[in-house]
């Protein structure tokens, strides 16, 4: 049924739907009118079977998941930045077990400096976690890649993040059709564990495992990645067929078939990106957008074939690796191994600063003369930069770099000189 | 002939011994349908109080439950031991997370059994000193304060023995560490506030909080049967030396946690909701030193030169704890 609703409101009532048995929370922005809208669900009997948790901490939200997954109950949980990091010990113990945990990803900057609003940061500092890891690019997909992440996690016995951008899609409104309880049903059979707790069958789960057989675990989680590559379009073939519409698969290409420029991102942004891409296109420009919605397992040979025919490929990314570059254009670069193509990667939306069409046309503008530098940062206030670096060949105590910017910029009132 | 005595108590102990008790007292352990939940064959240490006191409590547990138990258990000692990999001692099912976790895991276990209607199987969360008092603090306070239906056991050897016998906020002041070495102006650990669990457990008002011993394995067992009564969130704080940690003989374990009580370092109580309920009684006071000595951890307090200080300010730990919890009767100035 179409609602106009929250993104957050969406999501919460699609998990719902999947029938979740344990849920535990812990509040942080932006993910919190998720649990929210869950606990009053709970709360007011519209979620039947299924106990809520509101736990001290994210580690012990995800540590509380572990122990109910663990014992057989579908086992849900959402968090965002810090939140992320902190639970970060028992994010890797969750995949490592092997544990089928869905969790929401409301992705937001991490900090110093501390920042709530969105970039993909969070997701990438746990994206070798051993999760798979899904991006939404609105809020239908990001109610939908639920339904579809709980039947691909307990199929094959990993966990999942679902990724949605925090406040522009979490706090959006926009309609979403939420579907109902019986297409859910349909499509999402009860969980039926690999391994379980339980008196009548005792097993040891977590057992110390030496060099005789870590390597052998280890790789048999990455087979099970590989193995999402069919499943995940597989799944959403089905969730066509079930719920009649396109949600998840590995990427969804835009107007890819005979670009010369192809521009890569994840999440909502993709949005912003189609559109400029419109206005290129009515340029007379060969231009074309390839979003990944499955960044783990990374779809290396999707992305290959996708771009085999282009000449350049721009990687928008919202997040970086500090002291080497982009992390979304590196994965990338290595789908187009052994080709003469180009690769840029650009920086953008760190923090939440906006990335505005008319940036991101003249950036591909000049990609498309090949005028990039191989790693652009952009919009970056360079004027504010160089302020601030000369302050620090000035003197010694040069104040904290982050309060200097603000000061700088007239965020906040200048103090003695 | 001569007749030969018959002894009721063990030489030293005032156990009596199982065989001349109606088999309605007699301890799990000597019972026929005792699980070995933590099985023969682990790699634990000769004399470990640990393992002794895990494999007490969790077979009291077991048959408490009617076997429908599951453990969590935080990463320590207790974990290593048992499970390296193709191995498990474990007779029971049982998890391992993390180390800071173990609380946690429980609650979540708990959820899924209250969830599925399992209410039949009863969750056990284990964990050594630095597992419960220091990195997985915070996880058991919230277990506590949400009341979540779980008994927490924590095996306390006042240190980090797995790693290599490093410091812990449960290591007590003046004893050798790795961290803590008996060097310097005031060698061993520093004199603290101290972090007593037990208290600190009762001040969450849990239903059930209780101390034990491994030389008094009975009470383990009697406590962990009535944790096992009881909904809700549950403590018990065993104390288990640790030959290879604290320098003593692998055979003086019970003797030593003995004399932990009897001096009244270690106190062996009982409350319900944040109130004492119980506590054992002292037999015969005995001083300090005579738990000390025997320890390699605390032989700098002897020598080369006596160092009459810290041991008084033992003395006066243990005669506090005597005080608090009225570990001696007043009118006799006896235990019982």
């Amino acid at each position: 049924m179409l609602k106009q609703c929250e993104g957050s409101h969406a999501v919460a009532a699609t998990v719902a739907l999947c029938r979740p048995e344990v849920i535990c929370a812990y509040p942080i922005s932006p993910q919190t009118h998720i649990v929210e809208g869950l606990s009053e669900m709970v709360r007011d009997g519209t979620l039947q079977g299924c106990e809520f948790i509101n736990v001290e901490s994210e580690f012990a939200a995800m540590s509380v998941a572990i122990g109910a997954s663990a014992t057989g109950a579908r086992s849900y949980t959402a968090t965002a930045s810090q939140g992320l990091l902190f639970m970060a010990e028992a994010v890797w113990n969750a995949s490592g077990l092997g544990l089928p945990i869905v969790m929401t990803l409301a992705n937001r900057a991490i900090g110093a400096p501390i920042n709530i609003w969105n970039d993909h940061t969070d997701a990438m500092s746990m994206r070798d976690a051993g999760w798979l890891q899904l991006f939404a690019e609105n809020n239908q997909e990001a109610a939908d890649l639920h339904i579809q992440a709980f039947r691909l996690a307990e199929e094959i016995s990993l966990p999942i993040m679902v990724c949605m951008d925090g406040f522009i899609l979490t706090h959006a409104y926009e309609q979403v059709d939420i579907p109902t309880q019986e297409q859910v049903d349909a499509y999402l059979p009860p969980y039926e564990p690999r391994q379980v707790l339980d008196p009548r069958e005792p097993v040891s789960i977590g057992a110390m495992v030496g060099p005789e057989a870590f390597t052998e675990v280890r790789y048999l989680a990455h087979a099970r990645q590989m193995q999402a590559l069919d499943l995940i379009p597989q799944l959403a073939t089905e969730f066509r067929q079930q719920f009649g519409r396109d949600s998840g698969g590995l990427i969804r290409t835009y107007c890819t078939d005979d670009a010369v420029t192809i521009v890569v991102a994840l999440g909502s942004v993709l949005g912003t990106i189609k559109d400029t891409v419109d206005d290129l296109r009515e340029a007379g420009h060969k231009i074309g957008v390839l979003g990944i919605t499955s960044f783990r397992p990374f779809p290396t040979n999707a992305i290959r074939h996708a771009t085999r025919n282009a000449h350049r490929v721009v990687v928008v990314e919202k997040c970086f690796a500090v002291g080497v570059g982009g992390i979304v254009s590196r994965d990338v670069r290595t789908a187009m191994r052994d080709r003469p193509q180009r690769l840029y990667g650009v920086v953008a939306g760190l923090g939440g600063r906006a990335i505005t069409k008319s940036s991101l046309h003249g950036l591909l503008l000049k990609a498309m003369d090949d005028e990039l530098e191989q790693l652009t940062f952009l919009d970056l206030d360079w004027n504010a930069v160089n302020r601030e670096l000369e302050r620090e060949r000035q003197t010694r105590r040069s104040g904290p770099i982050a309060e200097n910017l603000l000061r700088d910029l007239g965020v906040v009132a200048a103090g003695a000189v | 002939m001569t007749a030969s005595i018959v002894k009721f108590y063990q030489t030293g102990t005032h156990t009596v011994g199982n065989r001349l008790l109606d088999p309605s007292q007699r301890s799990v352990q000597a019972d026929m349908r005792r699980t070995n939940s933590l099985n023969s064959g682990h790699r634990a240490c000769q004399g470990c109080g640990e393992a002794l006191g895990a494999r007490y409590a969790i077979d009291a547990a077991m048959m408490a439950t009617d076997n429908q138990l599951i453990a969590a258990n935080a990463t320590g000692c207790l974990e290593v031991f048992s499970t390296p990999y193709p191995e498990t001692s474990w007779q029971i099912p049982w998890i391992h997370s993390l180390f800071g976790n173990t609380a946690a895991v429980a609650t979540g276990i708990a959820a899924a059994l209250r969830v599925k209607g399992r209410q039949d199987v009863r969750v056990v969360a284990q964990g050594g000193d630095g597992g419960t008092t220091d990195i997985g603090f915070g996880c058991l306070s919230g277990m506590f304060e949400r009341n979540d239906d779980v008994l927490y056991i924590c095996y306390d050897n006042e240190a980090y023995m797995n790693t290599g016998v490093q410091r812990s906020s449960a290591t007590p002041g003046a004893a050798r560490t790795a961290t803590t070495p008996a060097v310097g102006t005031e060698p061993g650990n520093v004199f603290g506030q101290g972090k007593n669990l037990p208290l600190i457990a009762m001040a969450h008002e849990i239903p059930y909080v209780a101390t034990a011993i491994v030389s008094e394995l009975r009470d383990l067992e009697a406590k962990v049967k009535r944790a096992m009564e009881i909904r809700g969130a549950r403590y018990i704080h065993v104390f288990v030396p640790c030959p290879l940690g604290w320098g003593t003989n692998s055979w003086d374990t019970i003797r030593i946690a003995r004399l932990a009580k009897e001096t009244g370092i270690f106190p062996v109580i009982e409350a319900e909701h944040g109130e004492l309920t119980g506590v054992s009684k002292i037999r015969r006071q005995l001083p300090v030193e005579d738990y000390l000595k025997p320890q390699k951890r605390f032989a700098h307090l002897f020598a080369p030169v006596l160092n009459t200080a810290a041991i008084d300010r033992i003395q006066a730990l243990a005669d506090r704890n005597i005080r608090r919890f009225g570990l001696i009767d007043a009118t006799t100035g006896m235990g019982d």
